[in-house]
């Protein structure tokens, strides 16, 4: 059912000063890297990408950067303080192939080092490249490290590992390296820009969209993409190269929440 | 086969695609005409840029869900731009909402060109400022929106009605001595309501919300069964379907064709095809030759 169940947090990290990950306990089925939760907070709700999946302790977690009115909430709650939480809703990351390459834009590496944990525990090698404006603003390093994938970080203030975009380093590392795969998750910009690299490649590519979702079920139609129609928040929100190919949107605008568009900067 | 004529409107099935779902965007239109649907309903716009209720805006609850989306709709200027990438594969009928019939003739004027058809809501049982089923639960002011929004289009004008009123036949007959070309029924039923009860928090953020699906198709069945007797326009009819056995009720009840809304959750939007597969193999089975024969049956 499509109802948020209500769930104490468990606890919360401090991830950099802008990103917390909130730690809940949950009897992991089929949760999928990629796949996000609908958070409520009692005063709106918001879709979120599960940042951790754990089927050991049965726990899940979703990380937050604070940029608005309901993450602020979200981020003054404490350790105890409830929230509810629907889903797992719409499809994740397809895991494949032997090598592969992950990059993560900001808190778009929130479904990224999920999939990194996964992938890894399933013996794939995964070499991540983990951007951020400044170094304290990379997240999830340690865990990177603990999971056995090759961390490459990338910061526009060059404060940490490679000085630049993520995606100069993923272009200089895919002509370095042969990887199966590659998956990413960031700013749209940022995807639209490696997602050009790897159409030269010719690899095999997922990329996690983001778009004004409302039921998040597939009804509201307030996420679905020119010019297929798809629904994001049920044929996405990963959607491999081919895929991406048709959706005439993808980098170039979005619908806010009464519909309009706007451009992606 | 499952061809119908709907208004002088030729729908390839008797298959439409329900209003408020999947219809803010042509390419979700588009998608729903390429899946099988003989008609699309654009989810319903006004005036102005609208952002509706904040989340949660629906929930699931046995039987289907309540929601309260409050019309969120980029304004007809916007939706215009829509319409026209709409790519004609199948009629496309335009919803619209207002608060009163000036509005509703604006709007409907500037799509006229655009679509086949005018839907006009005024049954949405959670809208703000007048809108929805506070006009369609008053027959006199219904009536005065068919009228003058007929006066200003040419194309056929479809009334949804509310099922949350006394007599919604007594409605049916106002909307149709006004001048509707047909009756879409019906829209979701309540406002209802659903609460959290670890909290006792109401879910919804306007509180209350519409219900839709499974669950409200008899009601659907009967209103359509009583309106049928009592109007000679066609009618349209739409709650809970989720097979072709529920078109089937519906037909017989005297509906002319179907919208199909909540139940893309359950089976996304393949449902149409299923839908049209199982309605030829029945008609096939029982030796039906169009839909036409089948419309009304369940009445002497």
């Amino acid at each position: 059912m499509n109802v948020p169940k209500i769930v104490k947090i468990k606890q919360i990290i401090n991830e950099s000063p802008t990103v917390k990950t909130f730690i809940f306990d949950w009897t992991v089925k089929d949760e999928i890297p990629g796949q996000f939760m609908m958070v409520w907070n009692f005063n709106n709700e918001k879709p979120m990408s599960i940042s951790l999946i754990d089927p050991v302790k049965n726990e899940i977690g979703i990380s937050i950067r604070n940029i608005g009115e309901f993450t602020n909430q979200v981020h003054n709650l404490r350790e105890g303080d409830e929230l509810g939480l629907r889903g797992p809703y719409g499809r994740g990351f397809h895991i494949a192939g032997s090598k592969i390459l992950a990059v993560g834009g900001g808190i778009g590496m929130a479904p990224v080092i999920a999939f990194c944990e996964e992938a890894t525990r399933m013996g794939i090698d995964v070499h991540i490249i983990s951007a951020a404006t400044t170094s304290n603003e990379l997240i999830f390093s340690s865990r990177i490290d603990k999971s056995g994938a090759k961390l490459l970080t990338c910061t526009d203030d060059g404060t940490s590992g490679f000085c630049g975009f993520g995606t100069d380093l993923a272009e200089k590392t895919l002509s370095e390296t042969d990887y199966d795969m590659i998956v990413s998750c960031g700013p749209e910009v940022m995807m639209k820009k490696l997602f050009d690299i790897v159409e030269n490649y010719r690899i095999p590519a997922q990329f996690s969209m983001e778009r004004y979702m409302k039921c998040g079920m597939g009804l509201c139609g307030q996420c679905c993409v020119d010019n297929v129609g798809w629904r994001v928040c049920v044929e996405g929100p990963v959607f491999w190269t081919d895929e991406l190919r048709m959706i005439s949107e993808f980098g170039k605008y979005r619908r806010d929440s009464s519909g309009v568009k706007h451009k992606i900067p | 086969m499952l061809e119908i004529e709907l208004c002088g409107i030729k729908m390839r099935s008797p298959t439409m695609l329900a209003a408020g779902i999947l219809g803010s965007t042509a390419s979700s239109l588009n998608w729903a005409g390429r899946s099988g649907a003989g008609a699309v309903v654009t989810k319903s716009f006004g005036l102005n840029p609208n952002k509706g209720y904040a989340n949660p805006t629906t929930v699931e609850v046995t039987g289907g869900i309540i929601n309260a989306i409050g019309l969120s709709n980029p304004g007809v200027a916007n939706f215009k731009l829509e319409l026209e990438k709409l790519d004609k594969s199948v009629p496309a009928i335009a919803s619209l909402y207002g608060a009163n019939q000036y509005e509703f003739s604006e709007i409907a004027s500037e799509v006229e060109n655009l679509v086949d058809a005018i839907e006009l809501n005024v049954s949405c049982p959670h809208a703000m400022g007048g809108c929805g089923s506070a006009i369609g639960q008053d027959p006199h002011l219904t009536a005065d929106i068919v009228r003058t929004v007929k006066k200003s289009v040419k194309i056929p004008v479809f009334v949804k009605l509310t099922p949350n009123v006394t007599d919604i036949v007594e409605i049916a007959q106002y909307a149709e001595d006004a001048g509707a070309d047909a009756l879409t029924m019906i829209n979701s039923v309540g406002p209802g309501m659903k609460i959290d009860v670890e909290t006792g928090i109401p879910i919804l953020k306007n509180r209350f919300g519409g219900l839709s699906g499974p669950a409200i198709k008899p009601i659907a069945i009967r209103c359509v069964f009583d309106v049928f007797e009592s109007i000679d326009i066609p009618i349209i009819g739409v709650g809970g379907i989720r097979d072709h056995n529920d078109v089937l009720e519906f037909l017989y009840a005297g509906a002319r064709c179907v919208q199909i809304g909540t139940s893309i959750m359950y089976e996304g939007m393949d449902i149409f095809t299923k839908i049209n597969n199982g309605l030829r193999r029945f008609m096939d089975e029982k030796g039906y030759g169009s839909v036409d024969e089948i419309i009304g049956i369940s009445h002497d």
